[in-house]
């Protein structure tokens, strides 16, 4: 018990709620894109270090607050490229993320002053400043709870008007919306613009609470967005659209608990990536093995109940 | 209300698979006209309905709605004032969306302001959409919380005629909307549209592969031939005919029998 104690501490909860939350911000622009627009966007880990290199130069410059909406702007300009990729230019979806995912490694860099790390030690950020309004040891927690709680109801918010209304029926029923006078290739737009905001917003959060900027910050990003969108829809299921939002939010949070708790069990740092693999893999497979399980389990007591039917009538037979 | 001035259309022109689908296609439809059409398979039906939503350009001709040029509009511009009903009823709705969200969709489309993105529907609407549902006598009025894909396939079609309906369109056009339907169902939903055409006075086409119901229902029937109209009965003319009528007016202008076994069979 002492060893459980150990691991699982206050200090890992706490940490696992400030990524969690950042990362969740990732997460909800899969939500949009993916399981919404029912678009693979793979602009995803370019348009996260897009924010992270934004938001450190801008802060640097002596704007934290700035930073967010900067960010925010530089990856609504991501997404629209990618959206004009493949609504106005015939691109493949998946394809259109790619491309844009590689040219964004030369604007991060060029963003970033052509030098793949910029640190920002030296420079107040918006953690700092609620260090010094809030102080204790909970500041980060707040301040990111506060952002994600902040997106979550405008994303419930604005899900629910006529275009957000028209960006859901786009992934739903292509048919219907042609019929409905909606334009598909301005709600495509509009969702990814959106989507990779909110990724960009999480690399800016990222930036400022690492204190630090790295070219290669977004590797791998989609793959745990995606792990910990799942991980909500799996835990919350079906449902009303805020529902559906705070259960990617969980889903995040509990999924930098997993690592984190890994991290604590001395897993060796060049793991973890294969420790994240396994952990999406699990996530991914797990509603599905559950409904299996279900079939397997019927199955079973089926074939036992009509075994027993028939040896019942086999020894009908026999005693007469 | 809606006029087609000589429209053609030729797909694939210049290959082996050239097909000239509307050939001087000419129809002016008056306010408040309910054509049926009826017509052999590939008879240019479902082509006129895509010409006059947009999914494609004519080659040739215009379209006239409501006084308006929309040869050259774009399809989703046209479709704020034409409602389409499919075969499908799947087509219609979108499937993970609930009732209220997809009637909420309906009803905002055609918006007073063509840039209110951001509206939203009230409580007052919501009430309007259920007593609106309670019409269809299906019990949905107590399920607009739930998915639209849990609905049966004559549920999601009485829904998608709502829809296309809640805001009054200029021309409504039903492409053998109740031909996949069960006959009860079927029934059911034809009669809903009778009665909200009727009631609201809307234009309206549509295509069946049922005779008697072609005489029965509107005021004005077409037939239909490799991409032309052959014939257009309307009103006193129409009321007196029968299917022996009508299938001896088609073998004159047509030039030949009436080759589709589903209107034959159904008749």
């Amino acid at each position: 018990m002492s060893s459980l104690s150990t691991i699982f501490t206050v200090s890992i909860f706490r940490s696992a709620l400030e990524t969690g939350c950042i990362y969740a911000l990732v997460a909800l622009a899969l939500f949009i894109s993916f399981s919404i627009l029912n678009i693979a966007d793979l602009t995803t880990d370019g348009c996260y270090t897009l924010g992270c290199a934004v938001g450190a130069m801008v802060t640097m410059s002596g704007h934290p607050f700035l930073a967010l909406p900067a960010a925010m702007c530089a990856g609504a300009l991501a997404g629209f490229v990618t959206a004009f990729l493949q609504t106005r230019l015939g691109v493949e979806s998946i394809l259109a993320g790619i491309i844009v995912n590689t040219g964004l490694y030369t604007i991060n860099i060029m963003v970033m002053k052509f030098s793949s790390v910029v640190n920002i030690f030296n420079c107040d950020t918006i953690f700092r400043y609620a260090k010094k309004v809030i102080g204790g040891e909970w500041y980060k927690v707040i301040v990111v709870l506060i952002v994600v709680a902040v997106v979550a109801l405008l994303l419930g918010w604005f899900l629910n008007t006529r275009l957000g209304l028209s960006i859901r029926a786009t992934g739903d029923n292509s048919s219907m919306v042609k019929a409905s006078s909606i334009n598909p290739a301005f709600t495509i737009t509009v969702g990814l613009c959106v989507a990779n905001s909110l990724t960009a917003l999480a690399g800016c959060l990222l930036a400022q609470y690492q204190n630090s900027c790295d070219i290669n910050i977004g590797t791998g990003m989609v793959t745990i967005a995606l792990a910990s969108l799942i991980i909500g829809e799996t835990i919350v299921g079906k449902g009303g659209i805020l529902r559906r939002v705070v259960g990617v939010i969980v889903g995040s949070c509990l999924y930098r608990f997993i690592v984190a708790v890994a991290i604590r069990m001395h897993v060796p740092a060049e793991c973890l990536k294969l420790v994240s693999a396994i952990i999406v893999a699990v996530a991914i497979a797990t509603p599905y093995l559950k409904s299996k399980a279900v079939f397997w389990k019927t199955r079973l007591t089926r074939m036992k109940e009509n075994k027993k039917l028939q040896k019942q009538a086999e020894q009908g037979i026999g005693g007469k | 209300m809606l006029e087609l001035k000589g429209i053609s259309k030729t797909f694939n022109p210049g290959t082996v698979n050239e097909k000239r689908a509307l050939y001087q296609v000419n129809l002016n439809l008056a306010d408040g006209d309910f054509a049926t059409i009826i017509g052999s398979n590939g008879a240019g039906k479902s082509t006129m309905f895509n010409a006059i939503t947009g999914a494609f350009l004519v080659d040739e001709g215009s379209i006239i709605l409501d006084g308006k040029n929309i040869t050259f509009a774009r399809e989703h511009v046209r479709s704020k004032v034409i409602g389409h009903l499919f075969q499908d009823p799947l087509l219609g709705t979108a499937p993970h969306m609930t009732i209220e969200e997809n009637m909420a969709l309906a009803y905002l489309r055609a918006g007073k302001s063509r840039y209110a993105y951001f509206s939203r529907i009230s409580g007052a609407d919501k009430k309007k959409f259920r007593e609106q549902l309670s019409l269809l006598d299906m019990g949905l009025e107590d399920r607009m919380k739930q998915p639209v894909g849990l609905l049966s396939g004559g549920q999601r079609q009485a829904l998608t005629l709502l829809m296309a309906t809640m805001v009054t369109p200029k021309i409504l056009l039903l492409d053998e909307h109740t031909a996949a339907l069960d006959p009860a169902t079927a029934e059911k939903v034809l009669k809903l549209t009778k009665d909200i055409v009727a009631e609201r006075k809307i234009t309206c086409l549509m295509v069946t592969h049922n005779m008697q119901q072609a005489l029965e229902l509107g005021n004005r029937i077409l037939m239909m031939d490799s991409g032309s109209i052959v014939l257009d009965v309307k009103d006193e003319e129409k009321a007196g005919m029968t299917t022996d009528d009508l299938l001896e007016q088609f073998r004159i202008r047509a030039g030949k029998k009436l080759d589709n076994d589903r209107i034959l069979l159904s008749s």
